[in-house]
């Protein structure tokens, strides 16, 4: 259950941001800024007492963003992340890739984000893939290049998915830069946004979409979580009816492909080896063939990537 | 949905200071908002169930039914229908929230705030700091939603789902 938790610490631990104040915790901001909030009239003495109270008990339970914030994040990593490649502005690829995600998503344990899944191709020769919070999910041509048929795609593309869906981007973002966003959002909330507030927030903001680009592009989430995306993989491929074998495929593949040591998905993910291991223990059905109009519809769409 | 429902009990029961009737699964007859943008009211418990018509973000329901993910809700003023959980909360979305409902989410667990933290001014104080990065492709891929029937003709053709 999305559960505004973020928003209820926000409440209670309101106040503005003082770098040195959030060191000490939330319940010692929220005196201070009840303190503040309740001298400028801004809230009421019991209102200000409630808030300390409060405080003082959540203030262990940041974890979760709502949906809404999450888009917030999720766009402005991905423009992030196409800052730094370039699109492959191919109307026809992008136009399959989304037909084959969004369908994936569907099946996902999490079909519904803020404004729904995206997807979008990257002209870059590496192997490599991202998925930004929210829903928006990024391939590079080299990626595409390693897979064969449907099935493989739709393999690479649900295991970004599953990213999305166990909002493991979210969890890169450093705790105390969510507490931070917290206490200021509380104050907002007493008034309107102060311009000091706004950049306050928005240098929160940069934060996180910083903490989250360099999980996703230089040191890569950990093992578990590769995993957890990969059994979301698994049970996506298996409720729509391709091969869940294809991501082993796939793996198989980069791993003749992939140079130890580079930058791309090599950098960020577990040996393939590794994670192939894990996958034929999760998978129960043997490797079956394609369909004839997948194949058709997959080579037509992917032949000029 | 349930399970991260379940892994904040302790937290929330920590917050309210005092042993409360915590309810880890909505029930029959509880009110649920929709947390995401728009969503459909399905005619039965499937994206392959027919469209009656559009929720929008902080839309109120009450709950029906549960059948695996999905939810029967009941729209105010009328019609029921098919909606899959991860679009609903249990909070009350308030859309325009002023510091009285700041101090009412401060105490209470049950209220939501819509539109701040995070949001389009924060975005917008973002791109001005950071001209070198250009949103112009998020907006575009935002524009690209597949269409319900093209996702069946897309599964029908390629032998999925079946």
């Amino acid at each position: 259950m999305k559960c505004f938790r973020m928003y209820l610490i926000a409440a209670v631990c309101a106040g503005s941001l003082v770098s040195s104040m959030l060191l000490t915790g939330c319940s010692s901001i929220a005196q201070g800024v009840a303190a503040v909030g309740q001298a400028t009239g801004v809230v009421s003495p019991q209102q200000a007492q409630s808030i300390v109270r409060t405080a003082s008990a959540v203030g262990k339970t940041f974890q979760d963003i709502t949906p809404e914030q999450e888009y917030y994040i999720g766009r402005a990593v991905g423009a992030t992340i196409v800052n730094q490649y370039q699109v492959y502005d191919n109307r026809d690829a992008n136009a399959y890739i989304n037909l084959v995600g969004q369908t994936l998503a569907r099946f996902s344990d999490k079909p519904e984000t803020f404004k729904g899944y995206r997807f979008l191709i990257l002209d870059s020769d590496e192997i490599n893939a991202f998925a930004a919070p929210g829903g928006f999910i990024f391939i590079s041509r080299g990626m595409l290049r390693l897979c064969t048929s449907e099935d493989e795609l739709a393999a690479v593309l649900a295991h970004e998915i599953g990213h999305v869906q166990n909002q493991h981007a979210l969890k890169a973002i450093k705790s105390s830069r969510v507490t931070s966003a917290l206490t200021i959002l509380a104050a907002e909330g007493a008034k309107n946004f102060g311009g000091q507030q706004l950049a306050d927030l928005t240098s929160q903001f940069e934060g996180s979409i910083s903490d989250i680009t360099s999980k996703l592009m230089n040191s890569g989430y950990a093992r578990g979580q590769e995993r957890d995306a990969d059994q979301a993989a698994v049970t996506i491929l298996e409720r729509v009816g391709y091969d869940p074998n294809a991501l082993i495929r796939v793996l198989d593949r980069m791993e003749g492909e992939l140079e130890p040591g580079g930058h791309d998905f090599a950098a960020t993910h577990p040996p393939p080896e590794s994670r192939i291991k894990d996958l034929q223990a999760m998978i129960e059905t043997p490797p079956r063939a394609t369909v004839p109009a997948r194949q058709a519809r997959f080579n037509g769409s992917m032949s000029g990537v | 949905m349930m399970k991260r429902m379940l892994c904040m009990l302790p937290a929330m029961l920590l917050w309210a200071g005092a042993p409360a009737p915590v309810s880890a699964d909505p029930a029959p007859g509880d009110a649920l908002s929709v947390q995401v943008q728009e969503t459909q009211l399905r005619d039965r418990p499937s994206f392959l169930g027919k469209a009656q018509s559009n929720l929008a973000y902080a839309d109120r329901v009450t709950l029906l039914a549960l059948q695996g993910a999905w939810m029967q809700v009941q729209v105010p003023g009328g019609g029921s229908g098919w909606v899959h959980s991860s679009s609903l909360t249990e909070k009350k979305i308030v859309l325009k929230a002023g510091a009285e409902d700041v101090q009412a989410a401060a105490s209470s667990e049950e209220l939501a705030l819509a539109g701040k933290g995070f949001n389009s001014d924060v975005e917008s104080e973002f791109k001005r700091q950071n001209a070198e990065i250009d949103f112009t492709w998020i907006d575009r891929m935002e524009g690209w939603d597949v269409k319900q029937n093209d996702i069946e003709s897309f599964l029908k053709k390629g032998g999925l789902a079946e």
